[in-house]
């Protein structure tokens, strides 16, 4: 929101520095995001008057003027205008002189002469047309007026000012204008605020009827509209269409011109059709039909649905409500009669129609922030009181005032001083509030310790006594605020639940392991999950699509992470980071039915991923049994699993409890591929969240062995086909309780052992029992046991 | 026999002058005093054919003799020992220079170590972390929250829809209706989590990370607010840091204020990181409205309280002097392992 200085005076007495201004609107809750500031550069530029001109004596080009200057005496200018004559009062930089350019400007020689300054064009002071005739022309600026001699350029012209860029919260819709700022201001500075003029003269005579007729009230609750005749089109005085120019929209013709201006100052878009384009003098405000096209003030055609609003006259369409108007009704140089539009329209319908039409105007901006309807009737007054001012046309007393509008209800709150300083904390005395509210347009009673206020109209966003408490504070100031920590608060416990704390102690087992934890997005690419090369069937393919995605890459709504993962290990290969180790914690989504209509589960996985370096799938078995021992939970880790996107011989299921969980392994080369790795990437998936059921167990502390145990190697021969496992299990089984543990440690395929056989060696640690410690007999025993068993059950034998 | 022994004792003395090496050392202790085969051993039994009334004198004279042997012995051992051992250390030397062979730890992403560390801070002023669902409905993620129905926050361009009733939430403030509909206050919770907008550009990632924050008890103000932010400051950006309020509009807080503490990089000065102002925006918040309070069914009459939403990512950036969001999530190894917490 743009507000000029200079335009913010006309409603209230600033006398204030701008410094102290941009302050006061923070404090209040109007944050200035910049201070633009205008013929504030401009110094020593100042007026005098052509006296002779010579040509130079060394230049065909260069002219040699005399001129007088006023106070800065008689100098000599040195000049390639061929525009000025002797007479002529121009700008010119005397002798360290700024433009508005920020060039300086000193005493010099051309061609061997001295000049003691440079005589501006429009350029240099920085002004166009619009703000004086003549300005954008090439050459020097000539003025028009009788001006006295040596007098500062920026301060006849008026050039001095400064615009506040301001950004206006959401809910105050009613300080999107000049008007607004500026009663802002005046309840800051605690000055009166000053309304903007409204009169006019009506000129009754026989006019033609206007007809207006509402469709649709819930899209246009209000809509009013009045005739202007004998119309002069012509262009705006320069004060317009300087403040136009400082807010950044161009004059247009003094009609157009005075709804912009409107626009600006009291917050509320309008729109003049030229009345002879409207047929039957009839206005028409209506939903589109589908498919129905209307040609904008653009010269672009919009094809239209029912959403979309049209203001129409007897028989077509002349405008898109609230966005554009038609150029159908466009006023032109000729136009004599206009139709004036002051409404009010839905924010959101105006919003939606803008965005899907891609058609964005000034107007549309404004309505999608809101416009009161008080506005809207004090607007159109406005209007009619600049038509005057401009003299550019008899305002007629033909108006419609086509309504839904009645007075806002509940404006009125009733309450107390008590609960007011109740959410503030503090006491802020009766009579300060009192006045701030009075201040801000609030009607207040007060009776004892109650309060009644009535909100000004324009504010639609006060409903109840914290909006109160919210008023009163921002202009007292927040500064008032005493901290006190939660003083009438119940005690409670705080931190992270016993869940949360196993999250957290699984990924810091995790980073003591060498992984690091990774964030990635919880939705990817339909490539992605392709690159799985799933299975019909498979839960994977099964998951949810994002209906209004913003890219292709955030389409799939993830129910596994390991596209995920293999993002991550792709893109960091890429970038030359050979090697990693990562892992994250973060919800799948699985659906419940598809089209979603129901809340989807949400289930926690862990996925883990390793490349480059000496890992393979070994380390990260390895880091699947550490990380359940940390809550002492027995994982099995062997059986093969069937993932399409893993190694058929170089993965396994995790299982917990009988539960299939998940699946690790090295990564099929087909996906591995799909992702641009060459190298072996290991990944492992889990659902975490039933992995964490069976976190319960509790911890004891068990008593160390009184006796030391005893290690014995076992160098076996195998069938090729006999699986670690297996071995290990009748191992263990052979002698319940006296294996601590069994650890291979050497497995050897070759000659020596023979075809179809393997060497295994293995590593038993076996422990004494309660009351005496193992002797080399008993462990003989154990051994002549365990490869009897071994014999027997696998046809395993010692090599 | 006794200048037999006088004898021994200089031929001791000679050899062992001799004896630079625990060997040669061994040797000699051999050669004199080893049982059985020493030559001080072998006066011990000499002293049996020695006359009976001589045998209480010399055997005196050779204990004596042994006794210096070792401890003259045991004098040289010292020595030779501490230049061996002196020897042994200089030869096993090493080029304490060459790299080390080290296990690397990995590190908890900027994210999770921030959320760790507000989590410490609040858990000492009573709050307890609550995670709640991250595909939300209407109602949770807008409605109950006040947010009317033609608010711009409802775009269907900012939120990623699933279907018509369901979205991923935008932020974390659903949390605070699942809260007010499920846990009987007071209480106070702590709401961090993932969330989502329809928005990706150099200073916004479609995925990010918020955390919120409420209390409901009674007689709740907002100076709590401002005494709980004190506190919060303090201890994440250090004693001297000031907080700020001012004016902002939530539609489920009312008043509602933006918090800006000063600038922890320049101290209020004004600096890059804070683009000249001294103040730096950290969180929003205020007095839970009414609203929010009748839709939950909790009476806003009997109960009270402030919320308040940060966003982790931004505190982490700032904190550690990351300056672009999506260094957080793009999941390179060389950044993540500078986070070592």
């Amino acid at each position: 929101m743009l507000a000029p200085l200079s335009w913010l005076k006309d409603f209230v007495d600033i006398d204030v520095t701008v410094e102290e201004l941009e302050k006061r609107l923070f404090d209040s809750g109007f944050e200035v995001e910049q201070v633009i500031a205008y013929g504030d550069k401009l110094d020593k530029v100042v007026t005098c008057k052509i006296l002779e001109i010579t040509q130079h004596p060394n230049a065909e080009k260069l002219r040699v003027c005399q001129v007088d200057a006023g106070s800065y005496g008689k100098l000599q200018i040195i000049t390639n205008a061929q525009n000025v004559k002797v007479g002529d009062i121009v700008p010119v930089a005397v002798d360290g002189a700024t433009l508005a350019t920020g060039d300086r400007i000193f005493n010099g020689k051309l061609r061997g002469e001295d000049s003691f300054g440079m005589f501006c064009g429009g350029e240099e002071i920085g002004i166009t047309d619009d703000y004086y005739d003549g300005a954008s022309s090439d050459g020097v600026l000539v003025f028009h007026d009788d001006f006295p001699l040596g007098a500062e350029v920026r301060d006849l012209l008026g050039l001095k000012d400064y615009v506040f860029d301001i950004s206006v919260l959401a809910n105050r819709p009613d300080c999107q204008s000049v008007v607004g700022i500026a009663r802002e201001i005046a309840c800051a500075l605690n000055k009166p605020f000053k309304e903007p003029d409204l009169t006019f003269n009506a000129v009754s005579g026989k006019y033609e009827n206007i007809k207006v007729s509402i469709k649709d009230t819930e899209l246009c609750p209000r809509y009013i509209a009045h005739l202007i005749k004998d119309v002069k089109i012509e262009k705006s005085p320069k004060w317009m269409s300087r403040r136009l120019a400082l807010c950044g929209l161009n004059s247009i013709n003094n009609i157009v011109d005075i709804t912009n201006y409107v626009l600006l100052e009291m917050g509320q878009p309008m729109h003049a059709f030229d009345l002879d384009n409207v047929e039957n003098n009839e206005i028409v405000v209506r939903r589109a039909e589908t498919n129905e096209k209307i040609v904008t003030l653009d010269e672009k055609e919009c094809l239209l649905n029912s959403e979309n609003l049209l203001i129409c006259d007897g028989v077509k369409p002349i405008g898109l409500a609230g966005i554009m108007g038609g150029l159908n009704s466009e006023i032109k140089d000729e136009t004599n009669t206009v139709l004036f539009e002051c409404a009010k329209f839905k924010r959101d319908n105006i919003r939606r129609s803008a965005r899907t039409l891609g058609k964005s105007s000034d107007s549309s901006k404004r309505f999608e922030k809101g416009v009161d309807e008080y506005t809207t009737e004090r607007a159109m007054k406005r209007a009619l009181h600049l038509v005057d001012l401009l003299k550019a046309g008899v305002v007629t007393d033909v108006d419609v005032d086509c309504s839904a509008f009645k007075e806002q209800e509940n404006r009125e709150v009733s309450t107390t001083f008590a609960k007011i300083n109740g959410v503030l904390g503090i006491e802020v005395p009766k009579d300060t509030i009192v006045d701030i509210l009075t201040r801000l347009g609030f009607g207040v009673t007060v009776d004892g310790d109650n309060i009644k206020t009535v909100a000004p109209p324009y504010r639609e966003d006060v409903e109840g006594y914290p909006d109160l408490a919210e008023e009163v504070i921002r202009t007292y100031g927040y500064e008032h605020i005493k901290p006190t920590l939660l003083k009438d608060a119940v005690i409670t416990a705080g931190g992270f639940s016993k869940e949360q704390q196993n999250e957290l102690k699984v990924k810091k087992a995790l980073v003591n392991l060498g992984y690091s934890e990774a964030m990635t997005f919880s939705f990817y690419s339909k490539k992605d999950v392709s690159a799985l090369h799933l299975s019909e069937g498979d839960d994977e393919a099964n998951a949810i699509i994002i209906g209004n995605p913003i890219s292709d890459n955030y389409e799939v709504l993830r129910r596994t992470l390991v596209p995920s993962m293999l993002k991550v290990v792709s893109s960091n290969v890429k970038k030359g980071n050979m090697q990693g180790r990562i892992f994250e914690i973060a919800k799948a989504f699985i659906p419940k039915s598809l089209p979603v209509s129901d809340f989807p589960i949400e289930k926690r996985h862990l996925a883990i991923a390793t490349f480059g370096g000496e890992d393979d799938f070994f380390t990260l078995k390895g880091v699947l049994e550490e990380l359940a021992s940390v809550f002492r939970v027995n994982l099995d880790l062997n059986t093969r699993a069937e993932k399409t996107y893993l190694h058929p011989g170089i993965s396994a299921k995790i299982i917990v409890g009988g539960q299939e969980i998940g699946a690790f392994g090295q990564v099929s080369y087909e996906t591995a591929a799909e992702f641009d790795i060459e190298n072996k990437v290991f990944v492992a998936e889990l659902d975490y969240d039933a992995l964490a059921e069976f976190f319960t167990v509790p911890f004891k502390y068990k008593n160390l062995p009184k006796f030391k145990n005893v290690e014995r190697d076992l160098a076996l021969v195998a069938d090729e086909k006999v699986t670690c496992a297996e071995i290990e299990a009748v191992i263990k089984s052979a002698c319940k309780n006296n294996v601590e543990s069994v650890r291979l440690f050497d497995v050897y395929v070759g000659e020596q052992v023979g075809e179809g056989k393997k060497s295994m060696a293995f590593s038993v640690t076996f422990k004494a029992g309660e009351d005496k410690p193992l002797e080399t007999a008993d462990v003989d025993g154990f051994v002549k046991r365990i490869l009897g068993s071994l014999q027997h059950r696998l046809g395993v034998s010692l090599r | 026999m006794e200048n037999r022994i006088e004898q021994i004792k200089r031929d001791i003395a000679v050899e062992l002058e001799s004896v630079n090496d625990s060997k040669a050392l061994y040797e000699l202790k051999t050669k004199y005093v080893l049982n059985k085969v020493g030559i001080i051993p072998a006066l011990m039994k000499e002293l049996g054919k020695a006359p009976k009334e001589d045998r209480p004198r010399l055997g005196q004279i050779i204990n004596a003799l042994k006794d210096w042997a070792s401890e003259v012995f045991a004098e040289k051992e010292k020595g030779i020992e501490e230049v061996e051992r002196k020897a042994r250390y200089q030869k096993e030397a090493v080029d304490i220079t060459m790299p080390s062979k080290r296990t690397e730890v990995g590190t908890l992403h900027p994210v999770t170590l921030i959320k760790n560390e507000l989590v410490d801070v609040f858990a000492g002023m009573g709050f307890r972390v609550v995670e709640t669902r991250e595909i939300e409905d209407d109602f949770h993620n807008f409605t109950a929250l006040n947010t009317p129905q033609e608010h711009p926050a409802r775009d269907k361009q900012d939120t990623f829809y699933v279907s018509d009733d369901f979205m991923l939430r935008t932020h974390t403030s659903p949390g605070q209706i699942r809260s007010l509909t499920t846990i009987k206050p007071p209480f106070k919770v702590l709401i961090p989590g993932r969330v989502y907008r329809a928005d990706d550009d150099a200073t916004h990632s479609p995925m990010f990370h918020q955390m919120e924050g409420l209390v409901i008890d009674k007689n709740i103000t907002m100076c709590d607010l401002q005494g709980m932010l004190d506190v919060l400051v303090k201890k994440m950006f250090g004693e001297e840091t000031k907080t700020r309020f001012r004016p902002s509009f939530f539609p489920f807080t009312e008043p509602s204020v933006e918090v800006d503490v000063s600038c922890f990089e320049c101290g209020g000065k004004g600096c890059k990181l804070c683009k000249g102002t001294g103040w730096i925006e950290i969180l929003g918040g205020g007095i839970v409205n009414r609203k929010v309070l009748e839709n939950c069914g909790v009476n806003p009459d009997e109960w009270t309280g402030f919320a308040f939403g940060l966003g982790l990512d931004r505190i982490a950036m700032l904190k550690n002097g990351v300056n672009n969001i999506h260094i957080l999530y793009d999941d390179d190894v060389r950044a993540l392992k500078q986070f070592k917490d």
